[in-house]
């Protein structure tokens, strides 16, 4: 359902995503890991179209994102990175919006919504602006409106970011059930999210896919068994990076 | 077609109701309802004219614009790269023309409302004398279209930054200029050492020529297009420049 082929992009001098490539089919959860600016968003962002791609191809249920972008928009659910919302608008504007700009009209609309803020538990809040909201109903805001389409293809950046731990367990529950029938991409600085709600995962360094495959196998490649010990092993902190530079 | 219109429609109402949920909007309506009237019957000289017209009025407008429309507009595109709405906007299936012109038509509607409150003058001008309306309603026509190609120029100025200020001043100086070059004061200085040629290729970019000729009844096609114009090269503009904020 998404096949990326040697996607690059760079800005300016520097190359964020270098020659990425993978596939996700339906029914995979693929969990992207990888230190921070190793070009996690940026890739999703390709795949998403915000940003174009300054070589290599991305394809999501056979169309390509460059040639066929409205298309390919209809079928993702995007959360990005800093789950951004219209902050002067309520809860429920804000998902009549989203719903509208989906094409969900009249009784689909409703029932899209109503299904979205039972998924999301956001019953409690919905007549509040957004601006008066916690953190974590932010992020569900956001989580809904990537939901409220039940889109084919879902692209998560750092989902349960800032979430507390009853609410990660519970976006990792979404995560892992829709799954079942969607092909999932998250990114995650949490290693042990990756064991609970991930079929597959990427390891993304400096722009490059530094080891591909199911947490368990990625696992046994550390000789403590532990995702935290490979995942270090393979990738090279900031603290080395200052040093080397 | 339809697709693409529903687009535009649900962008530009979401836009149209922003404004009114903040006080920005009522502040705006209020502080332009009260400076178009107080310049109108002072500086204007609404009753020292004795004639049975809005010139008083419309005179004022492109300077009371310069600095309101900007002020309406200037949220347009940089509020949504300040909260990070824009990267969900172009995210969705839309295209990026869609969301362009959605906003744009949206507060555009917001400045035509406050236009149409203005309706106080028309009745009072016909309830003291017998004025031309079709004078006056030539006159709002081309107080929207100068109203619309203000806000073109702030769209595209908002574009540029993320700081709501800084696309303010820019608009306002890219207004100015529009109306320097036809300023009958400034103009007449041009004259004294520039060819009669020169003077006039300078002033045919000028907002001011093309008003007046509204303001005088005249329902010119030229004028129609000069406005469009700008309109449209400052939102091609406006959309060069989001694509390039996304390349980087």
């Amino acid at each position: 359902m998404i096949k990326v082929e040697n996607l690059s992009r760079s800005f300016g001098p520097k190359l964020a995503v270098d020659g990425v490539s993978f596939e996700v089919a339906k029914g995979e959860v693929l969990g992207f890991l990888g230190p921070n600016g190793a070009g996690k968003s940026t890739t999703m962002r390709m795949i998403t179209g915000f940003i174009p791609p300054s070589a290599g191809k991305v394809s999501v249920c056979g169309l390509d994102v460059q040639d066929h972008p409205i298309e390919v928009k209809r079928r993702i659910g995007y959360l990005p990175e800093a789950a951004p919302s219209y902050t002067d608008m309520s809860v429920m504007s804000f998902l009549k919006f989203s719903a509208e700009m989906r094409g969900l009209e009249g009784d689909s609309r409703r029932s899209a919504i109503r299904r979205v803020v039972d998924l999301c538990h956001l019953e409690s809040v919905l007549a509040q602006t957004i601006d008066t909201l916690s953190k974590g109903f932010r992020h569900r805001t956001c989580l809904a409106q990537a939901l409220i389409h039940d889109p084919e293809v879902l692209i998560l950046d750092e989902p349960t970011d800032g979430l507390d731990p009853n609410q990660k367990h519970e976006v990792r529950t979404l995560i892992r059930q829709m799954g079942e029938n969607k092909a999932i991409i998250f990114s995650t600085h949490i290693l042990e999210e990756v064991e609970a709600a991930c079929t597959r995962a990427i390891i993304i360094d400096r722009g490059r896919i530094v080891a591909n495959g199911t947490p368990r196998e990625l696992m046994a490649r550390a000789s403590t068994g532990r995702l935290e010990d490979f995942f270090r092993s393979i990738t090279r902190s900031d603290v080395h990076k200052e040093a080397a530079a | 077609m339809k697709a693409q219109w529903a687009g535009i429609r649900t962008i530009a109402k979401r836009e149209l109701a922003a404004y009114f949920e903040s006080p920005v909007a009522y502040v705006f309506l209020v502080i332009f309802l009260l400076l178009a009237g107080f310049f109108t019957f002072t500086f204007g000289g609404f009753f020292e004219r004795g004639e049975a017209s809005l010139a008083a009025f419309f005179n004022w407008l492109p300077w009371l614009f310069l600095f309101l429309v900007p002020a309406a507009g200037m949220r347009l595109w940089s509020e949504e790269r300040r909260l990070g709405t824009i990267e969900l906007l172009l995210t969705m299936p839309v295209a990026a023309w869609q969301a362009i012109v959605g906003k744009f038509l949206a507060s555009w509607l917001f400045l035509v409302v406050a236009l149409a409150l203005t309706f106080p003058m028309i009745a009072t001008v016909n309830w003291l004398g017998d004025p031309d309306n079709g004078v006056i309603v030539s006159g709002y026509v081309g107080a929207a279209l100068l109203a619309g190609a203000y806000l073109a120029i702030s769209c595209m100025t908002s574009a540029l930054t993320r700081n709501q200020v800084i696309a303010f001043i820019l608009a306002v100086v890219v207004c100015l200029l529009l109306i320097l070059v036809g300023f009958a004061p400034l103009t007449d200085l041009l004259a004294r050492w520039a060819s009669p040629w020169v003077v006039e290729s300078v002033t045919k970019f000028s907002v001011l020529t093309y008003y007046d000729g509204f303001q005088k009844g005249v329902l010119d096609s030229r004028g129609l297009l000069y406005f469009l114009s700008i309109m449209a090269y400052a939102l091609f503009v406006t959309g060069v420049v989001i694509r390039n904020h996304r390349t980087g």
